[in-house]
């Protein structure tokens, strides 16, 4: 076997496993492909209103959205329930919708929680997790901000001030 | 003159111990390398491995790097202590706090376990077999695996498919077992040599022959078990691997309560727990007196479920366009298996609040019942009519009831661990109640009400944990696996046996040689001298 051969094999031998190292690499840096990031596009779905009607997530395009994952037993989202249907009724004529996704209750319960807490924007009912488990939601409160394309702006975990939402509010208007 | 060049006139690549034609020790004082001190190791055969060898380019010298057993056994023992190390605390997915973000798990390992575990937690300990420097480690004893491999297979077989018949005379002298006649003795080679043979080849010996040399090998193949047994390794680490592509590998954990239909993340696939039952052995069907005292030991977990595809997956929450696909029970180590998918019972949460049960009774009709009122936990109706002319409004619904700090009723969780239920009854003659379910009791805002509402025993539900796998890289694993346990049968059940008898300088020269089993092999020669009456006498050199 001549040099130049040699190196030649050698090469091919160490370039397929430098792609298997590569590879390994990738998947313990990248733990999990689907993640919902921030600068990425919000995952569409769609789901069924408080009322039964189903809503699309596409059908908003065009607006700026705040995505409001919430339960009725977590504190957090009733103290912050006031702030956002405020800024909902200050800016829904400048385009934005604020969408509350309840994880996993019955419509009776969630019912009596919104009259309860005055909110009046649009309540999507996640009866078996499926979009919670999509945008994987950890902690609540979780709130998604959404711009008019589609993209996500940012992601807010925790609960928020009527000044927090104000101001994130106004990025994604612009 | 060539310092390769063997007195037998061949022409050896530099690195060669043993002459690849005569046999020869390779003179290295000539060469003004160091003397070989005792006779080379034959288990390359003395051939050069071409890595010891060169080193001209970086890509030779990192074929060399990978090609070293001593960098391989040091990758293997880095990989052992960091493995332990991994043990010292709990991994991610044990430790005793729900946690869900990043941030919490890093604050909970410097937070319990101090300075240490914020370095734990800081080189990836904590998450080890999927941290960047492990998955590394492995890669890289694949690596090695794979060079080493070749480096010595490769001259290895050049060396077997060339059989070294009619050796030098200190090829012979070398072996392990080694001995020859005397001179003076009456020993015709003519003759010698095809009795030897033909004793060699009834005990199932292949024969090499030269006019005064005669070479038996026995079991070649068995020298090519070590190297089969990496190719296994490498395919079962090729599996390992393949199990991180998308599609590839599933684990998901979904529990179903009876009757309830749920999606499987990540997949299209929906399935619907119809029944569920543990059954328990009967005190017949044990063979003898077991002191239970009123226990039971269960012998079958089983779940009735129907699997079905959505055909309306691409869009999730979408409402699901169901299709079955499979049926049937799921037992403990009898999953449901559909394609690549199986579906095992690994839990269950027995008797669990399903749905609570009233009679409604007119206290003006001396209590008389005049409806039943049944409300689903898990999905209660708004409204339904218990009786001709009587409704039952639901108003609120806490389902693990909790009086919050603000004085209003709230609920802990979204699980019906403790319901509070708010009702309203109506009448079509105009009788409107207040009824308020807490905790067992029913208490009515009126004073004198005309309706009550008497607590019935409550449904209870099983509610079924399936465990959903789908894992496509098993078969390649299973076959590495083979492979691997093929090399270890070829390696250790068969030894390469090979025999020299050779006639030279008015001697007979008996050597052997054997990859294991040197008493055998010397039982073996022992034999064959006594059956020809040969004036040999064996010695084995060093221990077997």
């Amino acid at each position: 076997m001549n040099t130049t051969k040699r190196t030649s094999i050698r090469v091919a031998i160490l370039g397929v496993l430098l792609i298997a190292f590569v590879f390994a690499l990738y998947t313990s840096f990248v733990k999990d492909p689907h993640q919902v990031k921030a600068g990425n596009a919000a995952p569409n779905f769609s789901l069924p209103q408080l009322n039964g009607t189903p809503m699309k997530l596409s059908d908003l395009k065009g607006k700026a959205v705040v995505l409001n994952f919430w339960g009725s037993w977590c504190e957090p989202c009733k103290a912050e329930m006031p702030a956002l249907q405020k800024q909902y009724e200050t800016n829904k004529d400048k385009g934005l919708v604020v969408v509350g996704v309840n994880i996993g209750e019955t419509p009776v319960a969630v019912q009596s929680f919104i009259e309860q807490y005055g909110a009046k924007f649009p309540i999507l009912l996640d009866r078996d997790l499926q979009i919670t488990k999509l945008y994987r939601i950890g902690p609540i409160p979780t709130t998604f901000f959404i711009d008019r394309e589609g993209e996500i702006e940012e992601i807010y975990i925790g609960q928020m001030t009527d000044a927090i939402i104000a101001q994130k509010v106004a990025q994604i208007l612009e | 003159m060539d310092v390769r060049k063997c007195e037998c006139g061949h022409t050896n690549p530099v690195g060669t111990m043993l002459c690849e034609s005569c046999g020869k020790p390779v003179d290295f004082q000539e060469s003004g390398q160091p003397e070989q001190a005792a006779f080379p190791d034959m288990r390359y055969e003395g051939m050069a491995r071409r890595s010891q060898t060169y080193s001209r380019t970086i890509i030779d010298r990192i074929w060399n790097f990978f090609s070293s057993v001593k960098i391989a056994i040091a990758l293997i023992l880095i990989t052992l202590i960091a493995s332990a190390v991994g043990t010292i605390f709990p991994q991610q997915d044990y430790i005793p706090v729900p946690v869900s973000t990043e941030a919490d798990i890093a604050r909970f390992y410097g937070e319990t376990y101090g300075k240490i575990g914020e370095i734990y937690y800081a080189l990836g300990f904590h998450n080890l077999y999927s941290s960047w420097w492990f998955k590394t480690l492995l890669v890289f004893i694949g690596t090695s695996l794979v060079i080493c491999s070749l480096d010595r297979v490769i001259p290895l077989y050049k060396a077997l498919s060339r059989p070294r018949l009619n050796q030098h005379l200190s090829f012979l002298k070398g072996q392990k077992l080694y001995g020859n006649s005397p001179e003076e003795a009456s020993i015709d080679p003519a003759a010698a040599l095809p009795a030897a043979a033909d004793f060699l080849a009834r005990k199932g010996y292949r024969l090499f022959r030269e006019e005064n040399a005669l070479l038996a090998e026995k079991a070649r193949f068995s020298r090519w078990g070590p190297y089969i047994n990496h190719i296994g390794l490498i395919i079962f680490l090729f599996g390992v691997l393949l199990r991180s592509i998308p599609g590839f590998y599933l684990d998901q954990f979904v529990w179903v309560r009876e009757g309830q239909t749920v999606s499987i993340p990540e997949t299209p696939y929906y399935v619907k727990n119809v029944a569920y039952k543990t059954e328990y052995w009967d005190e017949s069907e044990m063979p003898e007196k077991l002191n239970l005292n009123g226990g039971a030991i269960p012998k079958t977990y089983q779940t009735d479920a129907v699997l079905y595809v959505n055909k309306n997956a691409d869009l999730p929450g979408a409402k699901p366009e169901l299709a079955e696909v499979a049926k049937g029970p799921i037992l403990v180590n009898h999953p449901m298996i559909y394609e690549d998918l199986a579906i095992y019972q690994s839990g269950v949460k027995e008797m669990e609040l399903g749905a609570l049960n009233f009679a409604v009774l007119d206290r003006k009709a001396g209590n008389k019942q005049v409806g039943s009122l049944k409300l689903d936990l898990y999905a209660p109706q708004t409204e339904q009519q218990v009786a001709e002319g009587i409704t039952v409004r639901v108003l609120d619904y806490f389902p693990d009831f909790v009086m919050g700090n603000d004085g209003k009723p709230a609920t802990k969780t979204n699980q019906p661990n403790n319901p509070m239920f708010a009702l309203e009854i109506a009448s079509a003659e105009g009788v409107k109640e207040k009824l308020v379910y807490v905790s067992g009791t029913v208490i009515s805002d009126s004073k004198d009400p005309r309706y009550a509402l008497e607590v019935k025993m409550p449904d209870f539900i099983d509610i079924s944990g399936l465990m959903v796998r789908k894992d496509k890289a098993v078969p390649v694993i299973y076959f590495g696996a083979l492979i691997f346990m093929v090399g270890v049968v070829m390696g250790t059940y068969w030894q390469h046996r090979r025999i020299w008898v050779q006639w030279e300088n008015g001697r007979l020269h008996l050597a052997g040689h054997t990859n294991k089993n040197w008493f055998g092999l010397r039982k073996e020669m022992e034999l064959l001298i006594a059956k020809m009456n040969w004036p040999v006498t064996l010695v084995q050199k060093g221990k077997s």
